[in-house]
């Protein structure tokens, strides 16, 4: 119990907490855009796993980190289509078509992985990303190990959300976007091509969900593991209601659920007596909250989930 | 770029052949895509599949397998089967098979001394219990406050399976051996085996028996009338005096209790005693089996076996052909994804705009 | 005066309807023109064609001499068209700006919305428009909505403007402002079509006037040249000579009432203002009206889906406001509801069920849980034949059943429990002669058993025909009882547009 309450836990917490709030940051963003042009996405979580698997084959073989980051997004942007293909192009169940994705694209991932690589004693492993420190900043006394000494991966989260942000919200682009999701009636009345945004918003949030996966392999693990996203999928989910589609409110819940995820893991290691899975449940909890109070408003992107057909 | 226009054209009145036809032609199509992923890999499409099917039913051994993979198949299918004619989207169906065993778990450790029959009967009612109320929730927020079940249900399944996790690795932990699993339940609260030299277990009499309560509900009870009219059209079910509120509720309830079912099935008929790993993802293909089966109970039998033979032979075939098992999850999306698609097409042509 | 718009020969078919037949159509420069006529006659179809939303299936149009395809809203928005609709398509939670620029090309991705609003606030104070443009749609009133619709199209260079019955939803000072508006654009030489079915004000507003009836082109004429009168006769055609019931009513006591009524609609405003009216026995109460002025409110309040604001409903003494659908059903209320597919019926499922549908949890259609399918079967069978559906068995998916049928079935389930009650929404429309005539017959058969009914429907010829006495809507309030035979047609038309029985007389 002493332990907690030393500074060292605290600087390791919160860099921890940068560090697991990483995918969550890029996969909720992905996921906030393809809600914002109103497709509920529930591929996300297949998506993230063939990202980290795409990610991490590709590095292996090649020897390049780069290239699997670069593996990793054009997957995600495959799955994105073909989710468009479903739920946009066909008007489909998106729920049904999420969820079909999610298994395909996780029985992918496993079937890929072990017909490539086998099931060897020492499963390979590859060299991933250092964390890079920036002279100068790194050396602030608490606030330099937090902020200044992290994954390039994280660095690029985090500056997403600016982007992000700016373009939902000063963009044309990110109008029609927006108009698109609340009433693509309204957008299709001033020549908007409603179809064509919505896949633009699929590819978008497929390529962050496969960059969010490749952050598994190439920088928190060294290696490929079949429960390695773990159900972050679905809290990205819960986590875009949570954030209420903004994409600077998604970088702080993520920190808080990463937070908590990064709590919980130095818990378990010392030994705390409160059963760690108890953190755990704690996001999908607040999720189902979060829902209910929501229900009430119509904070959701008013067209979300319903297929647009013209007459 | 330049996306081809087309438009969708209602048919007038689909053809009940071609309906039963579907789910066949669905299957036809992801073997050919699953085929296609094989070849891609290096390996024989043709001696997988003979292998799959070989495996699950070339021998005794192999075939009740398949009859044990089959069992909580038949069971997540109803369930989710049930719920989708209602059109309350059970996800859930795996969080509810969790806590029928748990439930199940529960009265097996404890070591009541009961006769056989009688505390295989607890087990059952408890188990059913436990599934309905962890699907309660959903189903009232549903019902009353239009939140959305799949995310809802969705998210019940990891509260249930970290609650499992906790319990294991805490107040249920394995004394002697320190594993995250529950010590073995009483012997009279196992179910009986049903054939010699073989895991089919009493759970499978359970299935047909819940495949056959579903269906008389369904065609010839009130309710099952109220379900189907709610899940056709619950805007115009209301208008013309069915609660659809408590419609969704009872579904959901029902539903989630088959689904706990399951679960207990796993811990009274096969494994003896709780684990984090009872089900590698039942409630999900749930799901694929509900509407390959067409909501149909004959054809979630149908796709529940099917499934069955689809693990049990995908095991065989990495052995025998280098292809692994993973295979099956490959088949299960594939398949999800083209029943989908296919009821589409079964709805509507598609005409191209000038 | 230049000849801007030509449409010649316009044609269009729905399932069932003829809405566009060969119809010829012009608007000149700096003109108003409005199309006048009843719902149905094809005026908003006619206009979603030319802004693109409908395909017309023969005929042309001519853009300033030209011929032009027009295949989807952003053609015609190319084509200097802009369209004001009935329903509003707004984006509720973006500001007046962002809905105003909402999908405007610019060499910038970025959106400067300060230089937008500078240039809204121009063309709000050239043309009367006032609005603040930072305020959020959900904030500002259903008037302000118009105007910032009216700026979407002038923002994009509409030389053409067509407006859908605009001053629906508008007060008396904002129809004024919406006017003052009008003759500005029409001065800088804008085209206005003036989609509407209130005579005054299209006598107020329009340069010329064109009636369309049953999809046809009935007359065009000027303020100047027609009356009020004039232009009611030709929206609502001919005398009908033909009526199918002269018998006198046998009325009996009074069996329903409703009572200082007020209802609001979805779109968020009182669509019934505080109407009370009775029904008696073997009577056919009939209201009459243009789509869209409280009939829906009324229809859905009665059927126990809209709880009313104010006011009491009541049957054979005992309330029923406010209760639900199960609740009205079972004391006795036969509903013939408008919409047929989304509350009638239950499309998807067998036929012998749609009709026991309302009543089949008692017996001898079930037995405690469970449902008795002989009495069920041989019960459909029987209402299969006393009602003429053609149906080959009544198995059958309901959905396969065609439009005259599907509305037989909705009559039989209804009828067959002998009502002391009935409310018939819009019951024959888009039937044929034959299945019209039929539930016609019915409707009087009933009346003549001495239930009370309410007849509600779009179709003046037949509110007239079947009703003992007509009750007029307009705007959610009564404009006048007639009795039968008492007014002629005509007059009837000038009170479902907003004259009062007892204002007639003063009308030219």
């Amino acid at each position: 119990m002493k332990e907690i309450l030393t500074v060292g836990f605290f600087i390791g917490l919160l860099s921890a907490t940068l560090r697991m709030a990483t995918p969550l940051i890029l996969a909720t963003l992905g996921e906030t855009f393809c809600e914002r042009a109103g497709i509920l996405n529930l591929g996300i979580e297949g998506t993230m796993l063939f990202g980290a698997l795409a990610a991490f084959l590709t590095t292996y073989f090649t020897g390049n980190l780069w290239l699997g980051i670069i593996a990793a997004i054009i997957a995600g942007i495959l799955f994105g289509l073909l989710m468009g293909l479903f739920s946009v192009s066909l008007g489909l169940s998106q729920h049904v078509s999420g969820l079909g994705i999610t298994l395909l694209a996780t029985g992918l991932s496993l079937f890929t992985y072990r017909q490539i690589i086998g099931s060897p004693k020492v499963p390979p492993t590859i060299q991933t990303f250092k964390t890079l420190s920036i002279p100068g900043f790194s050396s602030i006394p608490i606030l330099g190990p937090i902020l200044f000494d992290q994954y390039i991966l994280t660095y690029i989260a985090i500056i997403l959300v600016p982007i992000a942000s700016y373009v939902l919200f000063k963009t044309r682009f990110g109008l029609s976007l927006r108009a698109v999701g609340e009433n693509p009636e309204a957008a299709d009345a001033v020549g908007i091509n409603v179809f064509k945004t919505r896949y633009i918003a699929l590819m978008i949030a497929g390529g962050l969900m496969g960059f969010a996966g490749s952050f598994f392999t190439l920088a928190h693990f060294n290696m490929f593991l079949y429960g390695m996203v773990g159900g972050r999928g679905w809290v990205s989910i819960a986590l875009v209601i949570f954030a209420n589609w903004n994409p600077t409110k998604v970088l702080w819940g993520a920190l808080l659920f990463g937070g908590v995820d990064a709590l919980q893991l130095r818990l378990q290691a010392i030994g705390f007596n409160i059963p760690y899975q108890l953190f755990l449940i704690m996001p999908y909890l607040l999720t189902i909250i979060v829902l209910i109070l929501v229900a009430r408003n119509a904070s959701y992107p008013g067209a979300l989930l319903k297929p647009y057909r013209r007459e | 770029m330049r996306f081809p226009k087309f438009r969708l054209e209602k048919r007038p009145s689909p053809p009940t052949w071609l309906r039963i036809l579907i789910p066949f032609i669905a299957i036809g199509i992801s073997f050919l895509f699953s085929a296609i992923i094989i070849l891609l890999a290096g390996r024989n499409p043709i001696s997988a599949f003979y292998a799959i099917f070989y495996g699950a039913l070339g021998t005794r051994l192999g075939f009740m397998e398949t009859l044990v993979k089959a069992t909580p198949l038949i069971l997540t299918g109803i369930a989710v089967s049930l719920a989708f004619t209602a059109k309350f989207w059970n996800i859930g169906a795996e969080g509810q098979l969790y806590a029928g065993a748990l439930a199940a778990t529960w009265l097996g450790i404890s070591h009541f001394s009961l006769p056989s029959p009688i505390y295989i009967f607890l087990m059952i009612v408890v188990g059913f219990i436990a599934g309905s109320l962890w699907a309660l929730i959903p189903g009232i927020l549903k019902a009353r406050f239009k939140v959305d079940d799949v995310v809802t249900t969705l998210l019940m399944n990891y509260i249930m399976i970290y609650l499992v996790s906790a319990i294991l690795e805490g107040p249920w932990r394995d004394p002697v051996t320190s594993w995250p699993q529950s010590i073995m339940i009483a012997k009279n609260a196992e179910y009986p085996k049903l054939f010699a030299r073989s895991r089919v277990h009493f759970g499978l009499i359970v299935s047909i028996i819940a495949i056959i309560v579903v269906y008389v509900i369904i065609k010839h009870t009130k309710l099952g009338f109220k379900i189907r009219a709610t899940g056709a059209n619950a805007k115009a079910a209301y208008f013309l005096g069915i609660s659809t509120i408590k419609t969704i509720i009872l579904t959901a309830v029902i539903s989630g209790g088959i689904a706990g079912l399951a679960g207990v099935g796993e811990i009274a008929g096969l494994h003896f005693h709780l684990t984090e790993n009872i089900s590698p993802g039942y409630g999900y293909s749930g799901i694929v089996i509900a509407m390959l089966g067409g909501l149909h109970p004959i054809g979630v039998m149908l796709a529940a076996f099917f499934f069955g033979i689809i693990i049990t032979g995908a095991e065989y075939m990495s052995r025998a052909t280098g292809v692994t098992s993973f295979i099956a999850d490959v088949i299960q999306g594939i398949t999800l994804l083209v029943m989908l698609a296919m009821l589409l097409l079964y709805e509507y042509r598609i005409r191209r705009v000038e | 005066m230049e000849k801007v718009l030509s449409m010649q020969g316009i044609t269009k078919r729905f399932p069932g309807v003829l809405a566009n037949d060969h119809i010829n159509f012009e608007a000149y420069k700096g003109e108003i023109v409005s199309l006048l006529g009843e719902n149905g006659a094809g005026k908003t179809t006619l206009m979603k064609i030319l802004y693109g939303m409908y395909s017309k299936d023969e005929g042309e149009i001519y853009i300033k001499g030209k011929k032009v395809g027009i295949n989807s809203p952003k053609d015609a928005i190319d084509n200097g068209i802009g369209m004001v609709h009935q329903h509003f398509t707004l984006v509720n939670p973006f500001s007046v700006t962002e809905n105003v620029i909402l999908g405007l090309p610019g060499e910038k991705a970025t959106i400067d919305l300060e230089e937008a609003k500078n240039k809204i606030k121009e063309y709000m104070d050239r043309y009367g428009l006032h609005v603040d443009p930072d305020a959020k749609i959900w904030q500002i009133s259903v008037g302000e909505k118009q105007r910032v619709e009216i700026l979407k199209v002038l923002f994009r260079n509409a030389e053409i403007i067509i407006l859908d019955e605009p001053t629906a939803v508008l007060t008396p000072q904002e129809v004024d402002e919406l006017f003052k508006t009008l003759r500005i654009l029409k001065e800088e030489g804008k085209t206005i079509i003036f989609i509407s079915h209130k005579l005054y004000e299209v006598l107020e507003i329009s340069d010329r006037i064109v009636v369309l009836r049953s999809g046809r082109v009935v007359g065009e004429t000027t303020p100047d040249k027609s009356s009020r009168r004039d232009l009611a006769k030709m929206m609502v055609g001919k005398e009908v000579i033909e009526i199918i019931s002269e018998e006198p009513p046998k009325l009996g006591e009074e069996i329903f009432k409703v009572e200082n009524l007020s209802a609001m609609s979805d779109r968020g405003y009182l669509a019934l203002k505080n109407i009370s009216f009775t029904v008696s026995s073997g009577e056919i109460l009939g209201v009459a009206g243009v789509a869209g002025n409280g009939q829906k409110e009324l229809e859905d309040v009665i059927s126990g889906v809209r709880k009313p604001v104010d006011g009491r409903v009541v049957l054979l003494g005992k309330e029923i406001t406010g209760k639900s659908p199960k609740e009205i059903i079972e004391m006795g209320v036969g509903r013939i509801p408008e919409d047929r597919m989304e509350a009638g019926l239950i499309l998807d499922i067998p036929l012998y069920e749609n009709l026991v549908v309302e009543y089949f949890d008692k017996p001898p259609f079930s037995k405690g849980l469970f449902l008795s399918y002989k009495e069920i079967k041989s019960y459909a069978e029987k209402l299969v034949k006393e009602f003429d559906i053609r149906t080959p068995h009544v198995n059958v998916i309901t959905r396969t059943l065609s439009g005259g049928n599907l509305q037989k079935v909705i009559l039989a389930r209804v009828i067959s429990r002998e009502p002391k009650f009935l409310i018939a929404s819009q019951p024959t429309r888009g039937l044929d002669v034959g299945a019209a005539e039929y539930i016609h017959e019915r409707l009087l058969e009933e009346r003549a058993k001495g239930c009370a009914i309410l007849l509600i429907s779009e179709d003046l010829d037949e509110i007239i025909n079947l009703s003992d006495r007509i009750m007029v809507l307009y705007e959610g309030e009564i404009m006048g009882f007639v009795n039968r035979g008492e007014l002629p047609k005509e007059e009837i038309g000038l009170m479902m547009t907003g004259t009062r029985k007892e204002a007639l007389s003063e009308i030219s």
